[in-house]
């Protein structure tokens, strides 16, 4: 009883947290931070961290960390401006080549982490500054404008009104589809089961998030795509992780990474992997950062492995390696924007907003530490 | 030191009274009282669970005096301890099972750790490096006090952590399973020790549930049983017998179970067999070894620590760092293991000796330690079958016994016993043909020894050829169908079942080093 009650406040606290914030946020802002258009921008802002945070929480779930996702991202965003405004290279192939470039430059990564031992923390630290310096040398330094309007339209358009209704209708009918499945196979194989009252109502709660969140996207210009993009994300690498082989062994690896070896599990190919999808959805994020600015800088991405990192060590995943899930970043990821967001609007001082941020990146993990079940001790 | 009694009342260096402690929903420890002698050699026995650490954890101050019930009086005082510090202060030092040593500092450095002595406010190096050389001698170790921990064997280890807790003039030192990792050699050289030291007026609590060791050492024990202490008993009235049967409740009739004799296949046979060093590529911690597994055969293999029995084995298994060189037929087909992940795949299955190291996912499941070896078995294209791999486990765990509040529970919640029942559910889920059990045994409760015996009788019989590597020589003779003593990474003999008997283990043992 006592196990379930402190299980709950860890994994609600951050909701609660959020909560806390967005009403603060609200009352200081008289109802404008819940508007519908800031809201729209909100999760736009979100998109690029979220997929970077999705990207880092399986780096570190496998025990290790990836500094250089921002400039890498930064670089691939910046490629992809060159390619199609100096040499006017199609989007489509502009954005192959863009993930290409990811996909190798996480593998050439992975390979030194992997199969050289090199700490990730030096081999990733090394690449930060490699990829800027690319990015630098070969845009010599201007910022690239303007895209074509189908490269825009990763970062900026929006999802038709209907679409995004009948797409939420879809999602809740899957929500209680799953829901009953999991309770028939749970009382079938005769595991611990909730109350109907909890499990139906957690999915009715759900739902009735999803139903708002799309409310009121369409209030304003309807679901943006990138954010889309994020959800599908969630899904996949949320599946991924809890589902596969491949998950079990991330955590497996994250967890004691010599009994995995002894386990039979192939160490190195899982994290070289990891570096090698780390890679490829900093691309992604790279293209939907450079397409929502219309322009690639060559400071793009600056520090975004920070917050990165900070979104998903506020959504639970330990630094230790083993533990961790791609929600959790998630609503890391937002209470991380939420905090930008809110405090611009405020037009609190730049220099506060670091100052909040570090504290509460401090304030979560204590948070998190001191409600651990059992703590050190057992 | 505290002076002899006087008037001839005994005076008891540590008396517990009435300790009660409870954890939500157990009640770890039941008015648990008894005394223990000054200057005596006590040891505190019972199956793991029993309380013990639980015992040791308030003795240490680990758990505050607030959150039990009781008085602890030591020479007759009653004291209460709220830090670790407390304890220590008193005059109590504690050897854990895990080593509490820094490997990565040298061993004078460790010994004064947090008490180094100081001129003009500086740490004074060359009264660290005398003292140091002293208790070194004192304790027949003959060592460079600059040599770092971490390069010492795991007996080193301990008997300068037993230097540090007496050069700190404790007066109660309490060892936990020390000998768990030792062989037996480091055994006997502790037990002098310990004999020294009482020589000296220290008065020592030694749990452990080697009960050989206690007949030889101790002068009384204390059995504890589900969180109540049975009895402390003069050991001159106690037999290994009436205390296993105080410890269980029971009586553990036959330890070792009968087996049928091994059939003529052989399944493996390994011939020429070097592991070279991870780092110095030319030095050989293995060389030559040659030998056969029958099916359904159990083949001990003895020797001291440090003689190339897990350098072997974890080498044929392809997780040891180095590189390997011989031949290796599985069956009769020659084969190549460059990775663990190969030889489970073929069969060969090896279950090493320090389970926190390479064994437990402590963080994880019940349910997922015991699949992790296995899970090609009922993956499609990826996708774990979650049905399958529950019922798998589930018969796992009860065909091994495990106690456990359920299987979704993390597996960092049993005890050490359960957890290595659920490591060796884990190795047999990957069906092996050949098992390699490295110290199968160590740390591990009779109960729960006396079911890994069991489970490996059930191996035998299916056909399952398994290598016991132990340093528990009881237990090699008596479940062995032939035995390997090895001696300096080489094969110093080879002992049929009927001929076997400890000295003659033990000629091989130290006969190794003529060999050229």
């Amino acid at each position: 009883m006592r196990k379930a009650l402190s299980f709950d406040i860890r994994a609600y606290g951050l909701i609660i947290a959020l909560a806390f914030i967005a009403l603060l946020f609200t009352l200081l802002t008289d109802g404008d931070f819940l508007s519908s258009r800031n809201l729209s921008n909100l999760f736009r802002q979100m998109s690029v961290i979220s997929i970077l945070a999705i990207g880092m929480t399986l780096v570190i779930i496998t025990g290790h960390i990836d500094l250089s996702v921002g400039s890498l991202a930064g670089l691939t965003g910046g490629m992809a401006a060159i390619l199609q405004v100096w040499f006017g290279w199609d989007t489509g192939w502009v954005l192959l080549l863009a993930l290409l470039a990811g996909l190798l430059l996480g593998g050439w990564q992975g390979w030194w982490v992997a199969y050289r031992g090199i700490p990730s923390f030096i081999v990733t630290l090394g690449g930060m500054l490699i990829f800027r310096g690319i990015l630098i040398g070969i845009s010599k330094g201007e910022t690239v404008a303007p895209l074509e309007a189908s490269f825009q339209r990763i970062g900026q358009s929006y999802l038709p009104y209907a679409a995004g209704y009948i797409l939420a209708g879809i999602v809740i009918l899957f929500l209680f589809l799953l829901t009953a499945r999991k309770r028939k196979k749970r009382r079938e194989w005769g595991l611990k089961l909730e109350e109907p009252v909890v499990s139906y109502g957690k999915a009715a709660v759900y739902s009735l998030l999803i139903m708002l969140f799309a409310y009121m996207m369409n209030r304003y210009l309807g679901i943006p795509v990138p954010i889309l993009l994020v959800l599908l994300l969630l899904l996949v690498f949320g599946f991924v992780l809890n589902r596969t082989r491949f998950g079990r062994y991330l955590y497996a690896i994250g967890g004691n990474s010599e009994a995995a070896k002894y386990s039979g599990i192939n160490v190195k190919r899982h994290t070289f992997a990891v570096f090698v999808i780390m890679g490829l959805l900093s691309a992604l994020a790279g293209l939907i950062l450079t397409a929502r600015l219309n322009a690639a800088t060559v400071g793009a991405g600056q520090m975004y492995e920070l917050d990165a990192i900070a979104a998903c060590v506020i959504g639970g995943t330990s630094l230790k390696g083993g533990t961790g899930s791609v929600t959790g970043s998630l609503i890391g990821a937002l209470v991380m924007t939420s905090l930008d967001n809110g405090m611009s609007m405020m037009d609190i001082d730049a220099f506060w907003q670091y100052i909040v941020k570090g504290l509460i990146l401090i304030l979560a993990v204590w948070w998190d530490l001191s409600s651990e079940p059992g703590g050190e001790g057992a | 030191m505290r002076s002899p009694p006087a008037g001839g009342r005994t005076v008891y260096a540590l008396e517990m009274v009435g300790i009660t402690k409870e954890f939500p929903g157990t009640r770890a420890l039941d008015r648990v009282s008894f005394s223990v002698e000054q200057g005596t050699i006590h040891a505190v026995i019972g199956e793991n669970g029993a309380g013990k650490s639980t015992l040791m954890k308030i003795l240490s101050g680990v758990y505050p005096a607030e959150t039990y019930e009781g008085t602890i009086r030591i020479g007759g005082k009653e004291v209460r301890f709220r830090t670790p510090r407390d304890a220590e202060a008193a005059g109590i030092a504690v050897i854990h099972q895990e080593l509490s040593l820094v490997r990565e500092m040298a061993v004078n450095e460790n010994l004064f750790l947090g008490a180094e002595p100081r001129k003009y406010g500086m740490i004074d190096r060359e009264a660290i490096y005398v003292q140091t050389k002293k208790w070194l001698d004192f304790f027949g170790l003959d060592l460079d006090p600059e040599t770092k921990v971490g390069s010492l064997g795991i007996g080193q280890q301990q008997l300068i952590e037993i230097a540090k807790a007496h050069s700190k003039e404790s007066s109660i030192i309490i060892l936990d399973e020390p000998t768990s990792a030792l062989s037996e050699e480091e055994v006997r050289r502790l037990m002098e020790i310990l004999r020294e030291l009482r020589r000296k007026g220290v008065t020592c609590l030694y749990i452990s549930h080697k009960l050989s060791e206690v007949m030889a050492l101790a002068d009384a024990a204390t059995v504890l049983r589900d969180g109540k202490a049975v009895g402390t008993f003069p050991v001159g009235e106690l037999t290994e017998e009436k205390i296993i049967s105080l410890m269980v409740g029971r009586t553990v009739a036959d330890l070792y179970p009968s087996r049928k004799d091994p059939r003529d296949e052989t399944v493996l046979e390994v011939r020429g067999f070097s592991v070279f060093h991870p780092v110095r590529s030319e030095k050989r911690v293995v060389c030559d070894v040659s030998f056969s597994l029958r099916k359904g055969e159990v083949l001990g293999v003895a020797g001291l620590m440090g003689a190339g029995r897990t350098e072997l084995f974890s080498g044929l298994f392809g997780a040891y760092g180095g590189r390997t060189e011989g031949e290796v037929l599985l069956e009769g087909k020659k084969i190549t293991l460059r990775h663990p992940g190969e030889a489970i795949r073929r069969g060969i299955v090896y279950l090493s000796e320090d389970r926190k190291r390479y064994g437990l996912f402590l963080d994880m499941e019940v349910k997922k330690n015991l699949s992790m070896a296995s899970l090609d078995r009922w993956v499609k294209c990826g996708i774990v079958d979650e049905e399958r791999e529950l019922r798998e486990a589930e018969r796992q765990a009860a065909r091994m016994r495990v106690k456990m509040a359920d299987i979704e529970m993390k597996i960092r919640g049993l005890s050490g016993g359960n957890q290595q029942k659920v490591l060796l559910g884990k190795s047999l889920l990957a069906r092996p043909k050949v098992l390699i059990l490295d110290e199968p045994t160590r740390g591990v409760d009779i109960g729960a020894k006396a079911d890994i015996y069991q489970i490996i009788g059930e191996l035998t019989a299916e056909g399952v050829a398994v290598v016991l590597i132990s340093s528990d020589l009881p237990e090699v003779l008596g479940m062995s169908d032939r035995i390997l003593v090895m001696a300096e990474g080489r094969v110093a003999g080879e002992l049929a079942r009927g001929e076997a008997t400890q000295e003659k283990i033990m000629a091989c043992v130290t006969g190794g080093g003529t060999f050229a």
